[in-house]
């Protein structure tokens, strides 16, 4: 399906946000998601259904003042 | 002598915050954070790049269990986009102690006090611990004090200027009127800006800058080490008063000519 991945319109394979994860390699990275504006905690990846359109905002760490 | 900086629910011994930011690789990062003995360290909250992730990231390199990590909301202009980023962060690394900074805009990347007061406001009410970012205004500092914020942040100079302080009496009214911990966190270019700092009683200065863009920035970062050290030191000590003449340093008696 389509969602919109940090902005991009993205085609992903996977259904939930834990496929998501590891559909982009990022299992071993501290990192945060927030789904249509609502932060997902880690604890519901497996439980949250990515549907078509879905705005996803993957972050992490990076250096910073 | 035991002297704790108390920040929050949080203690340090390291008067020294550092940056992360600016650097030309996370080596040099890691080394130079190291030079420093900084306990704290900030970081920013950026897209991971999908395209191109790249093998290694910063916290390969500041490992989250030596160090308090400090998130950021750098590049953030209104309340909203502070609050999002902080709660990102939060779920990111479980950190609750943030950096709160809303700015102005981007040439003077001044602080932009009615976000940053309207950001505040909403992260004490999600139970954030908030050091904040502001002008050297002291009435605005008191502001965010009752608001609930752990720690108030005067700039001394803009981000990233290096200029020093630019208003070192404001830095101490500031201190004075102040229940929490000042950190004096931008401006400060070298070593005695620091120790100025700190002469003038700030609990603790916040250094990026000054060591990322030193020519041997692990030096630098010892200086700033040294410098925090010493400017404490320096107003727990007390000085001596500023007089409009001479003081002679020895005896003014018992000379062989009397």
């Amino acid at each position: 399906m389509q969602i919109q991945l940090n902005g991009e319109n993205t085609q992903v394979a996977a259904t939930n946000l834990i496929e998501l994860v590891a559909e982009l390699g990022l299992e071993q990275r501290m990192i945060a998601i927030e789904r249509n504006m609502e932060v997902v905690p880690k604890s519901e990846y497996t439980g949250t259904q990515l549907e078509e359109s879905d705005r996803i905002e993957l972050v992490h760490m990076i250096g910073g003042g | 002598m035991s002297d704790i900086f108390k920040v929050g629910t949080h203690e340090f011994t390291s008067r020294l915050i550092v940056g992360s930011g600016k650097y030309k690789d996370f080596e040099t990062t890691k080394l130079a954070t190291e030079a420093s003995e900084a306990e704290m360290i900030t970081v920013a909250v950026r897209r991971v790049n999908i395209t191109d992730m790249g093998k290694e990231n910063l916290l390969d390199y500041i490992d989250p269990k030596k160090y308090t990590i400090l998130p950021n909301t750098a590049g953030c202009f209104n309340a909203e986009d502070a609050v999002r980023t902080l709660r990102l962060a939060r779920e990111a690394g479980g950190w609750n102690l943030v950096k709160l900074e809303v700015l102005g805009d981007t040439e003077t990347l001044y602080p932009n006090v009615v976000e940053t007061i309207k950001a505040a406001k909403m992260l004490v009410a999600e139970d954030f611990e908030v050091m904040v970012y502001t002008n050297d205004d002291p009435i605005v500092a008191t502001r965010l004090e009752e608001i609930g914020c752990v720690a108030v942040m005067p700039l001394g100079n803009p981000i990233g200027s290096g200029r020093g302080l630019a208003n070192p009496f404001n830095i101490r009214v500031i201190k004075q009127r102040a229940n929490v911990p000042i950190v004096v966190d931008a401006g400060i270019g070298t070593a005695s800006d620091a120790a100025k700092a700190l002469e003038l009683g700030a609990d603790a200065a916040l250094i990026n800058t000054a060591i990322a863009e030193a020519k041997d920035e692990c030096m630098m970062a010892r200086a700033m080490r040294d410098a925090v050290r010493a400017g404490r030191l320096a107003h727990l000590a007390g000085r001596m008063p500023k007089r409009a003449f001479a003081s002679a340093s020895s005896p003014t008696e018992g000379y062989i000519w009397d």
